[in-house]
């Protein structure tokens, strides 16, 4: 019985071909957009991380010969002695690898291999004999070449091998050497000074990794957004194939029934069945976000590295838990998708009959259901609008206005096209308005699906730009001096005498750890010039700002330390004795903790021991170069220490194009992945069609007007659903902007429009739209008279 | 007695409005014997197929197969019955569109798992379906997608044929050819024959009529 059962089940996929592939296409799509940009995500985030640990440059203090050259082994001793928490370091790189040698028992804990602390042969590590630790293609490099045990750690960056110091200095040629010292974050208090014990070490700060990590989780966050959102498109059109086989096989689910199959048995084959399928396009849905990942990755692999400085690799691995992932999504979708599918077939009657009516009344019950529903959306979205001030309560935000704009489309489509029609005149256009209403139900799943990917792609595209806008102003704000300068704080007085007559200016880079109103807030002297009164914009201000700093009773806050402490522009805070009056507010992307400016001289006052060695210096870009080497010659400065701006700027706008080729890669999917679903409804609609058509065929209107009406028809509704989209689409950016954003990392990013792009946008769908009617339309324009008669003969 | 009905009686309610379709049934049909059941369009005579079928339940009454009342058995019970020891055909042909008309023919027996490949090749042949076999319902004519149901019902042998207007649906010449096979072949599997008909002459042809009017049998 179960397996005649289930073989007359498939048979229906067999004769239906077209369904079977929408349903598979769909879940496969749906998965691989999730999984692809979950993928590109993961993989960005194990880079970042494994960086993070392996270099240990993103959140540690370190030391540096001040020549540039190495530290000697007395040097590190001399320090440990007096207390110093540090750690060697030597580097080098072999066949292209770098090698990192770090000495396990002094390294920050996370610098290590993660497999040492959690495998524990520290003797083999230490022994010298060495374990070189790596990602297998890192550790290929130096297959043959070295003796020792290669041990594969993804965890380890790309492109790195990290192993025990005294090995590395062998393997290196650099016995007794060291690049670099790690400074522990917490250090004993009674310390001696670093020029006593070691006067030829700098200091070099920690690259502010915590900020980078942030911006860089803010990317994240808004590519998940994203990926939920494909996600979403997906499930609509996995939820219509269901929904129309199921429609479909009633009958047959009946015929079946009465010749004695239990409605259970029946259920639990179907369920195999689904799940059957939603393992086989699962498996395939992974594989496509694989090579989706893939493909965007050596972009957005630059992107980050660009934009965050974070190293990422840009080929990836291949996981296991992307399978298990992705599986579970592409099941766990496609049983939400089937549930009321399954439920309806559950509570079907085995007997028709007397059920017209009653459907009828189902279908009106269920319009207003909807209603109903997407109201409740709607009020939900308003209230969490205007409450919502966590990540939970965004997001929720978000599902609720996106839920209730699907849930509303296919009413207020209905509103439009019942409005066109009785706006027309005339026979053939008044049934063509009546007629596509009555289309609508068939294809609203569809539209649905288009409004997602249109609202995404404008939500997205505004998110990025929006970012793009305001990062590049920040930069321009930031990084508004051409050169910045970072020498020993002795030798400060020597090189900005020599620098004073040949730059238009010196701004010295100053600051110090402080509370204000409780939060830990880093607080800047500045010397106010015209570089801040010309670059710097606020998000609040008084009138003239920088002049009251300059003053010395004004004080600049970030966005961050102002929302925190809620304290506006005219608020008064107190600092170390002094009270301020907050004269400005501006915004501080990317980092995590409170900022404030004061002029150089309150701040000289404040913090008397603070000495500025860091230099921003105005000077005219074409004697740049010169300066550059003459800084190389007269004080030895290697170009480590100094950062020229134009070449981050370039850079900065570099990575942001780079960016935007992923982000139109991926709307330029969702987009397609919407056509599809337009045209598999069209094709499955199409069958239905020809009984609705002939008549209107029989009375005098060609195949070839019904035809291009059929084409109109799915224009017309494409182009209502894009007036519905973009507005949706600019309020999915404020809340994943104002609200998401500032709920995860506590600052707001402005919103720009951008109607250029969503016109670009819109007629991109439209093409879309156009591209998955034209073969239904022109099947039909080809449809044999014999076909249309047929309706006429046997009634069906 | 193959078929035995007490006292039946099914109440529809659709909506807030209720419908006594049956009040109260008696009927009686032994192995073998062919009985036709007339009454006007609407007086409840599928209703009664239907609950002698166990594809439904009567709200009050006995139904006994040799025997056994099925009115009060599980689901699975009777769907173990239907599969097994009745068929039905209906007026609509109820095929399943996507197996092939020997597919379709074998479909119940295999279900049942009594496929008697010989038996199976003897309906269509006389069934005038050799060369349909490989085709697909919706490819046949009217009396040819009845003619496959027919098959298919008698394929497992059943006890009991339950037939709801089977030519209902068919033009008259049509209509007279297969339900000629249809008796033909009832009568070669000594099942016993519940037949729904409107037609005075062919329920003349049975064995005996029974008269279905206000919900009673007379
Ligand atoms: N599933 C049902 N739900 C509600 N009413 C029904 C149902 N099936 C039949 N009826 C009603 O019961 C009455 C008898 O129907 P039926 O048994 O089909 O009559 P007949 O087969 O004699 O024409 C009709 O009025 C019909 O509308
Ligand atoms: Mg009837």
């Amino acid at each position: 019985m179960i397996r005649t059962t289930l073989a007359a089940l498939m048979s229906y996929w067999r004769r239906n071909l077209l369904q079977l592939i929408t349903l598979l296409a769909g879940i496969a799509l749906a998965t691989a957009l999730w999984s692809g940009v979950q993928a590109v995500n993961a993989e960005a985030r194990a880079s970042y991380d494994a960086a993070a640990a392996t270099l240990g440059e993103g959140r540690f203090d370190h030391l540096r010969a001040a020549d540039g050259g190495s530290i000697d082994q007395e040097t590190f001793v001399a320090l440990r002695r007096a207390g110093w928490l540090v750690s060697p370091i030597v580097e080098g790189r072999i066949n292209g690898v770098r090698v990192i040698g770090l000495d396990a028992l002094t390294a920050p804990i996370g610098i290590a291999p993660v497999s040492l602390t959690e495998q524990a042969d520290l003797g083999a590590f230490l022994s010298g004999g060495g374990q070189i630790f790596g990602r297998p293609d890192a550790l290929a490099a130096l297959e043959g070449t070295v003796e020792a045990e290669l041990i594969a750690d993804p965890n380890i960056a790309p492109q790195t091998l990290t192993t025990d110091l005294v090995f590395a200095q062998e393997l290196l040629g650099r016995e007794g050497e060291i690049d670099r010292l790690l400074i522990a974050t917490v250090q004993p208090k009674q310390q001696a000074t670093l020029a006593e014990i070691a006067p030829n070490l700098t200091r070099i700060s920690a690259q502010s990794g915590s900020d980078i990590g942030r911006l860089t989780d803010s990317f994240h966050l808004n590519l998940t957004a994203f990926g939920f959102l494909s996600f979403a498109v997906g499930f609509f059109i996995v939820h219509s194939a269901i929904g129309l086989a199921f429609e479909q096989r009633r009958p047959m689910i009946r015929t079946i029934r009465a010749l004695g199959v239990p409605l259970n048995i029946l259920l639990a084959l179907m369920m195999v069945e689904l799940i059957l399928f939603a393992l086989i396009a699962g498996v395939a849905g992974v594989i496509l976000g694989y090579f989706i990942a893939s493909a965007l990755l050596p972009d957005v692999a630059a992107t980050l590295q660009g934009l965050y400085g974070a190293n990422v690799s840009g080929t990836l691995a291949f996981r296991a838990s992307w399978w298990a992932t992705g599986l579970l999504i592409a099941l766990g979708g496609t049983t939400i998708a089937s549930v009321s599918a399954f439920l309806k077939l559950a509570k079907m009657p085995l007997l028709a009959g007397g059920q017209i009516r009653a459907h009828v009344m189902v279908a009106g019950r269920r319009a207003a259901v909807l209603a109903i529903l997407a109201a409740a959306c709607a009020v939900l979205a308003v209230i969490l609008a205007a409450t919502a001030d966590g990540l939970v309560s965004g997001f929720a935000l978000l599902a609720s206005v996106l839920i209730g704009a699907a849930l509303a489309l296919p009413l207020i489509l209905d509103q439009m096209l019942r409005a066109s029609q009785s706006l027309s005149s005339g026979a053939k256009a008044q049934w063509f308005w009546a007629d596509t209403r009555q289309q609508l139900p068939g294809l609203s799943l569809a539209l649905m699906a288009l409004l997602l990917a249109m609202a995404a792609n404008v939500g997205v595209s505004t998110m990025v730009s929006s970012f793009r806008l305001t990062f590049v102003d920040f930069l321009d704000q930031r990084l508004a001096s051409e050169l910045y300068l970072t020498v020993e704080e002795d030798r400060a007085k020597e090189i900005t005498g020599y620098l004073e007559p040949r730059v238009d200016a010196i701004l010295p880079i100053v600051s110090a750890e402080a509370q204000i109103k409780g939060v830990e807030t880093e607080v800047f002297g500045a010397r106010v010039h015209s570089t801040q009164r010309d670059n710097w914009t606020f998000l609040d201000a008084m009138a003239d700002p920088w002049d009251q700093v300059a003053g010395g009773a004004g004080i600049l806050l970030n966005e961050q330390l102002a929302r925190r402490t809620d304290t506006w522009p005219g608020a008064i805070v107190a600092l170390g004795g002094q009270s301020f009056e907050v004269v400005g507010v501006y915004g501080d992307y990317g980092n995590p903790i409170g900022q404030a400016i004061v002029s150089e001289e309150v701040f000289a006052e404040l913090y008397p021991e603070e000495i500025a060695n860091n230099f921003g210096l105005r000077i005219s870009v074409d004697q740049v170069d010169d300066l550059l080497s003459d800084l190389e010659t007269q004080f030895g400065i290697s170009s480590e220490n100094v950062i020229n701006q134009a070449e981050i700027k370039a850079f900065s706008l570099q990575v942001f194009e780079r960016t935007f080729t992923v982000t139109a890669a991926l709307n330029v999917l969702t987009l397609a992945v919407a056509g599809f679903a337009i045209l598999m409804s069209l094709l499955t609609l199409a069958a239905m069609r020809v009984p609705q058509l002939a008549p209107v065929w029989a009375v005098g209107i060609t195949r070839r007007s019904l035809g291009q009406l059929e084409l109109l028809r799915a224009l017309i509704l494409a182009f209502f659903t894009i007036l519905i989209a973009v507005p949706l689409g600019i309020v999915l950016a404020w809340v994943l902007l104002a609200v998401v954003n500032v709920a995860a990392f506590g600052w707001k990013l402005p919103l720009f429009l951008f109607p250029a792009d969503y016109l670009q946008l819109a007629i991109l769908s439209l093409l879309a739209a156009a591209l998955a009617a034209f073969w239904p339309a022109l099947k039909l324009t080809r449809l044999r008279p014999a076909e249309l008669l047929k309706v006429f003969a046997n009634e069906r | 007695m193959l078929l035995r009905a007490r006292d039946v009686s099914k109440t529809y309610s659709i909506a807030d409005q209720t419908l006594q379709v049956l009040r109260g049934v008696d009927l009686d049909l032994a192995a073998s014997e062919t009985l036709a059941l007339t009454g006007e369009s609407g007086s409840g005579k599928s209703t009664l197929l239907h609950l002698v079928g166990g594809l439904d339940v009567p709200d009050a009454g006995s139904i006994e197969i040799e025997g056994t009342d099925i009115a009060g058995r599980s689901d699975a019970e009777r769907a173990h019955l239907r599969r097994t020891d009745i068929g039905v055909v209906f007026q609509q042909f109820n095929l399943i569109p996507s197996l092939t008309v020997a597919d379709n023919i074998a479909f119940q027996a295999r279900l049942a798992g009594s496929a008697d490949k010989e038996w199976i090749a003897y309906l269509g042949q006389t069934l005038g379906l050799e060369d349909q076999l490989s085709k697909y319902p919706e490819q046949l004519s009217g009396g040819q997608q009845q003619r496959v149901a027919i098959g298919r019902t008698l394929a497992v042998r059943p006890k009991l044929v339950l037939a709801d207007e089977p030519t209902g649906n068919l033009d008259e010449a049509s209509a007279q050819t297969v339900m000629d096979l249809f008796l033909k072949l009832v009568g070669e599997t000594r099942a016993g024959l519940l037949l729904v008909t409107h037609s005075k002459s062919l329920a003349s042809r049975l064995d005996r009529n029974v008269h279905l009017s206000v919900g009673v049998v007379s």
